[in-house]
């Protein structure tokens, strides 16, 4: 019990971060390696927030999320849209996507250990314990899952009821379609990017508050993420939920059972379950 | 198999670059037999794994996961075997272990492989990592009487052999079908290929080098753990001198490797700290001023000067 809890506060984290690369990835099709990257950027501002200033993280994400979301639409900008437009097929742009993003992710990592160095950053937010079903949990954690169901919630409520969530929608779905009735591809990839992207940082900066960070670990995000991505199915918001409750507790299970150093290969196995045999994704269909 | 007057021709040059090579150790025993040996060993790497990723577009990252393992190989069997059957053992479990890796993934498309690669080293090492933890010891002694110029050598002999795999490879039936899927995959499909066994098959040729390099190297570390064996950058380095060179000519990752193993040097030397940032800014240029690397920009080149003549 106490395990199963444990592993889905951890997975609403989760949640979060998979669905913003999800709408980087099922939306404006780049499959964007530097995801973990824009997520430690988060937590590095949240750290910083808090030790100079005492700002809360909460109050924090509400810096974040406008200053990502305009990194990201410049990045989208002036990076990737260059790479979709000489791209002549799907092929193509995934591999220079997956390249520029690999660049970007390094860069990324290399200006963080100028600027702050290698070691590891945490502090101390909100770490008094807190009781739920009998057991002790601490309450950032707590906290963070609790965010993070709100931001899920509202995303899913927007992309399910309001007119540009129904457009986003349809070029995931369809992009070739989605210009003939008159949807505006290139504007809503560049705004779906940006938005994964500042969905990304606000989780980074709510993980910040119970799990230790540094500026190299932002790799082990990114594969979860796609793992959790793939798993749940590329565009589809209930599947990535489920999902990454699951490699929650899968990994809460494996690192509390058997050692904290095997979380990865928790994460492999089940990619692996996945690739070998429902590689549509959980709730997808076959592809006939 | 008939062989034109061209053919043996290059074989004949091949060789001879490959004899002038193997002199080195005579000349210089110190940094530039060091060096040699960082080039012979991303030759080997880098032009194996273009022989995979060129025609079929698939980014491999698994390099550091095979060459880790076969350090492994080397460190646990040096006691009880021969170093060369070593190195032969080492290439049969890469090939082995590439191939699952292939049949779990390249059924499907192109990312999934590249994910699963991604984090491929990292899963390896945490594995070795907890395998020691529980059985109390801690890393690997490897003690032989090879030298830098004996490394040097065999990793120069191991470039030969991949350059001999990769054009015979180039000239049987299995590289014409690679060539068509690389083009177009639905038609190699249409046209009777077994796409995805001819994919596996020859994923298999960079896991078995990969791990024979990384036999071959183990001597050189003399003490080995999991974090150096399995460290992830090197697989991007391959990636990024075989992309530099170009991955689309057999002869083409070589020519990314040479330059680029000055630039780390020079940039490791001077600023330590600034390794990632190269490797990082290496990619942009890769993917938006050298796409298809030194041997695409020569073929720009020389159709510009072509056209040039006939005006």
């Amino acid at each position: 019990m106490d395990i199963l809890i444990t592993g889905i506060l951890l997975g609403g984290t989760y949640a979060l971060i998979a669905m913003g690369l999800n709408l980087q990835y099922g939306v404006a099709r780049i499959m964007n390696l530097a995801n973990g990257e824009i997520l430690v950027a988060g937590g590095y501002f949240a750290f910083i927030a808090y030790t100079a200033t005492q700002l809360s993280p909460i109050l924090t994400i509400f810096l974040v999320a406008p200053l990502a979301f305009a990194l990201n639409w410049l990045i989208y900008r002036l990076m990737l849209q260059p790479l979709v437009n000489r791209a002549k097929n799907r092929g193509q742009l995934e591999t220079d996507s997956i390249l520029a993003t690999f660049g970007l992710s390094f860069i990324g990592v290399g200006l963080m250990l100028s600027f702050f160095g290698g070691d590891y950053f945490s502090y101390s937010f909100m770490a008094f314990p807190v009781e739920l079903l009998g057991n002790t949990y601490g309450a950032n954690r707590v906290l963070s899952f609790v965010m993070a169901v709100l931001i899920c919630g509202a995303l899913y409520l927007w992309l399910n009821r309001s007119r540009a969530g129904l457009s986003i929608r349809a070029i995931a779905t369809a992009p070739a379609s989605a210009r003939l009735v008159g949807i505006d591809v290139k504007h809503l990839s560049a705004l779906a990017f940006a938005l994964g992207g500042a969905v990304t940082a606000v989780g980074g900066a709510l993980i910040s508050t119970y799990l230790t960070l540094d500026a190299s670990t932002g790799v082990v995000f990114t594969l979860k993420a796609l793992i959790i991505v793939i798993m749940g199915g590329v565009g589809d918001v209930r599947g990535t939920i489920v999902a990454a409750l699951l490699l929650g507790i899968l990994e809460t299970l494996v690192a509390s059972l058997l050692d904290p150093g095997l979380t990865l290969a928790a994460a492999y196995v089940m990619f692996l379950g996945i690739l070998l045999f429902r590689p549509q994704g959980l709730f997808g269909k076959k592809p006939t | 198999m008939s062989l034109t007057a061209t053919d043996i021709r290059n074989l004949c040059l091949a060789s001879l670059v490959f004899a002038i090579c193997a002199l080195l150790p005579l000349g210089d025993q110190g940094y530039w037999l060091g060096l040699g040996v960082t080039i012979a060993m991303f030759t080997a790497l880098a032009t194996s794994w273009a022989l995979f990723s060129g025609p079929t577009h698939y980014i491999s990252l698994a390099t550091a996961a095979f060459f880790g393992v076969g350090t492994y190989v080397t460190g646990l069997g040096i006691d009880t075997l021969p170093f060369w059957s070593l190195v032969g053992l080492a290439g049969v479990i890469g090939a082995v272990l590439a191939a699952l890796v292939g049949l779990a993934t390249l059924r499907l498309s192109g990312v999934y492989f590249v994910i699963f690669t991604l984090g491929l080293a990292e899963l390896v090492r945490q594995v070795i990592t907890w395998v020691q933890n529980n059985s109390g010891q801690k890393g690997l002694y490897v003690l032989t009487d090879l030298d830098e110029a004996g490394i040097y050598w065999w990793l120069l002999g191991l470039s030969a052999a991949v350059f001999l795999t990769g054009w015979l490879i180039g000239r049987s039936r299995l590289g014409f079908a690679l060539r068509i899927i690389g083009d177009d995959e639905t038609v190699a499909a249409h046209s009777g290929i077994n796409t995805a066994r001819a994919k596996v098959l020859l994923f298999m040729v960079p896991g078995a080098v990969a791990a024979m390099t990384g036999a071959i190297l183990a001597p050189r570390y003399v003490y080995i753990e999991p974090s150096l064996a399995f460290a992830p950058i090197l697989s991007f380095q391959v990636v990024i001198m075989a992309l530099l060179g170009g991955a689309s000519r057999l002869w083409g990752p070589v020519l990314g490797v040479i330059p680029f193993t000055f630039l780390l040097e020079a940039v490791s030397s001077n600023f330590p700290n600034q390794t990632t940032l190269v490797i990082g800014v290496a990619f942009l240029v890769i993917v938006y001023l050298l796409p298809g690397g030194f041997v695409g920009l020569m073929g720009r080149i020389n159709r510009h000067l072509n056209t040039r003549e006939g005006a």
